[in-house]
């Protein structure tokens, strides 16, 4: 299940705007150890005030390219631009980017006060404005009461938030985030996700998160890069993420999505029908990608986009007899509240998943198990993809 | 049952072996009779010839000051050591380096020390320094053995620290140099506490080296006790030896406690930390 975005949309989106130049620039980064190919000739551009989201799963290269961006890795090819400067050889204490780490690296030694004042000592900052500047950040983190702490003192949610302050506190243009809500439980992670997106349009700098959760990434990222074995598979915005997919490994890796093999019967401009055994019908796909009759593909449908009926529903544009259209029976019925989700048997083996809102009481619910039921979409609700 | 009757008594005896030598050593200091062997009767006046003894007094002095010198030198050198074998990352040699570092560990002593004449009488007619053996020479020969321990210590301590405490600090502006004053130092301090006091300790007792690199005028304590005993032992040995247990059982009791003391302090603030979260 995909969140909700949290943010509105502004008016023309900065990576639209042909005039604006990314305040990032990563051209065709491959980082190696050994033979070992971690990070492979990644570029993107990401812009002033966005909320970037690396998406990607356990050992996809998502902290090794952070790590080359606040300088304690050097790429082994390509080239990193920050603010249009070439970041080669510039070591991490003289980039314009404050990171914070995946395990908070809090300075054990010291207090709460004196981590955050850390950054601001360095740069020579005079003391009363360190004091002012420490307060304003530990009352923005909401931990005003807890400065004289240490760090071990502090539960895993505090420590997190200081950590927060102690890379925001000097004002970055950059901030990276390395699973900033890893450690945090999930009524903490929703309430935590709002404060960072809110801190980040308060304070307008450019936020760079890491994260595997997908979930996360809809819902507080402006744009989201997903990451599989070093590489970039996609770069959009969530909706575009979750909509279009573009391979089959993006369109599986966010939320849960059906799958029919199929052969192309016939294209005709961004109409595309698609013969499939395994769905027991054709399949009829608006504005789709292009693809030459005859070739092979997959259908990808999201649970939530199928209609499940016990009538084959009447009068769709698109849906008819043997396409777009078929019948399964119902095996297993999973009820979360809001939705259910149904999964719905085809005659040719195929299981398929569907989602559907709540509409009346569970007592009232006409569909149930083994009952033999009509799945149904339209021609916007498919994906073509080539892979 | 049986085997808890065993094992306490696995245990009696391994303490017993360990320890029964070193009671015999102390109760025999307040022996009154001359004879080591024969018990006549509680007295202390062998710690009262030990203060006249001046011969004693001044190889224990010189002993002290050789042992702390040359801990604090080897605590320098063996940080610098452990901080490079830890944090280099992956260099050439790297291995054999490590394996370098402590092969002095298991060196015989006498190897170590004839070395180190050798090295000193050639440098003594190269460049003239150091100028004949003596306290100068000790030091330095503690040092070189003594180093290869606090390395070691520093080293696990560095391995088992965060490196991204380091990289953090890097990352708020601090230098590298900076980084390790304020960051790396502080913490790994107690292995730097711990490093130097086995340093002192092994600079303390050592006989073999340091008979290869003295010369006249610079005996340590170990080599007077070694010396005395072939003319038999004086009971004030033991009361020497008494007052060298007592102080280093102090030193280890009081920094057990101390440690045992902020243990408990870091467990109480958890407690609450969680209880508060
Ligand atoms: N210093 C290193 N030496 C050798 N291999 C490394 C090093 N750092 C990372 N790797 C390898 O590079 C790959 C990518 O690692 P990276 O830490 O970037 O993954 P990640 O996407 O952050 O994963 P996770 O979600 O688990 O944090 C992994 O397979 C890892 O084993
Ligand atoms: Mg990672």
């Amino acid at each position: 299940m995909a969140g909700q975005p949290i943010r509105k949309p502004t008016r023309l989106e900065p990576w639209q705007d042909p005039g604006q130049a990314p305040y990032v620039r990563i051209e065709k980064v491959t980082k190696t150890f050994g033979d070992f190919v971690a990070v492979d000739e990644v570029s993107l551009s990401i812009y002033r005030n966005e909320f970037f989201a690396l998406l990607g799963g356990s050992g996809s290269g998502k902290t090794t390219l952070l790590r080359m961006l606040a300088g304690f890795e050097q790429p082994t090819e390509g080239k990193i631009f920050i603010d249009g400067v070439d970041m080669a050889g510039i070591p991490p204490y003289e980039r314009p980017v404050n990171m914070m780490f995946q395990s908070y690296a809090l300075f054990p030694h010291m207090t709460v006060e004196q981590n955050v004042a850390f950054g601001l000592r360095q740069d020579g900052v005079a003391k009363a404005e360190i004091r002012d500047r420490v307060e304003e950040m530990l009352g923005l983190v909401q931990l005003a009461a807890f400065g004289k702490r240490r760090p071990h003192q502090l539960s895993g949610g505090q420590r997190q938030r200081v950590a927060l302050a102690r890379s925001l506190v000097k004002r970055p243009k950059l901030l990276l985030l390395d699973e900033p809500l890893g450690a945090l439980d999930k009524k903490l992670r929703e309430r935590t996700q709002f404060e960072l997106v809110n801190i980040q349009e308060k304070l307008g700098i450019t936020f760079i998160v890491v994260t595997h959760d997908q979930e996360e990434a809809m819902t507080m990222s402006s744009r989201i890069a997903v990451m599989n074995h070093g590489v970039i598979a996609q770069v959009g915005t969530p909706t575009e993420i979750y909509e279009y997919p573009h391979t089959r490994f993006v369109a599986e890796f966010i939320g849960s999505i059906n799958m029919f093999d199929g052969r192309v019967v016939e294209a005709n401009g961004d109409q595309v029908l698609v013969a499939s055994e395994e769905a027991g019908c054709e399949l009829l796909i608006a504005h789709a990608t292009p693809a030459p009759a005859g070739s092979p593909v997959s259908v990808a449908i999201r649970p939530e986009k199928i209609l499940l009926s016990k009538e084959p529903p009447a009068g769709e544009t698109g849906v008819g007899e043997g396409r777009n259209r078929t019948t399964g029976i119902v095996r297993e019925i999973a009820y979360l509240g809001d939705v259910s989700i149904y999964l719905v048997q085809l005659p040719t083996g195929k299981t398929v998943r569907v989602t559907a809102p709540n509409v009346t009481r569970r007592t009232e619910m006409p569909i149930t198990w083994e009952d033999e039921v009509t799945l149904s979409w339209r021609p916007f609700a498919g994906v073509v993809l080539t892979q | 049952m049986k085997r808890i009757g065993f094992l306490s008594w696995a245990l009696w005896f391994g303490y017993a072996f360990l320890y029964v030598p070193i009671v015999l050593l102390i109760v025999y200091s307040f022996n009154d009779s001359r004879l080591v062997t024969v018990w006549a009767g509680f007295s202390t006046k062998w710690y009262a010839e030990l203060l006249h003894n001046d011969t004693l007094l001044d190889a224990a002095l010189l002993s002290f000051r050789v042992a702390a010198v040359s801990a604090t030198l080897a605590v320098m050198l063996g940080t610098c050591a452990g901080l490079a074998l830890s944090r280099f990352g992956r260099f050439r040699g790297r291995t054999l380096f490590g394996g370098m570092i402590t092969a002095p560990l298991v060196m015989p002593e006498v190897i170590t020390g004839l070395s180190l004449l050798l090295l000193f009488v050639a440098m003594e007619q190269w460049v003239g320094w150091p100028d004949g053996r003596g306290v100068t020479t000790i030091t330095l020969a503690h040092t070189t053995f003594t180093m290869s321990y606090v390395a070691v210590v520093v080293q696990s301590r560095l391995a088992g620290m965060d490196g991204s405490l380091e990289e953090a600090a890097m990352d708020l502006g601090a230098r590298p140099a900076k980084v390790f004053f304020v960051i790396t130092l502080p913490l790994i301090a107690p292995a730097l506490v711990a490093g130097w006091l086995l340093a002192f300790t092994l600079s303390l007792d050592d006989v073999v080296v340091a008979s290869f690199v003295s010369g006249p005028g610079s005996t340590t304590l170990p080599m007077v006790i070694f010396s005395s005993v072939k003319f038999g032992i004086s009971p004030q040995i033991n009361a020497l030896a008494t007052l060298m247990v007592l102080v280093v059982a102090t030193g280890i009791f009081v920094a057990s406690i101390v440690m045992a003391r902020q243990e408990r302090q870091r467990k109480r603030d958890e407690q609450m930390a969680i209880q508060n979260g």
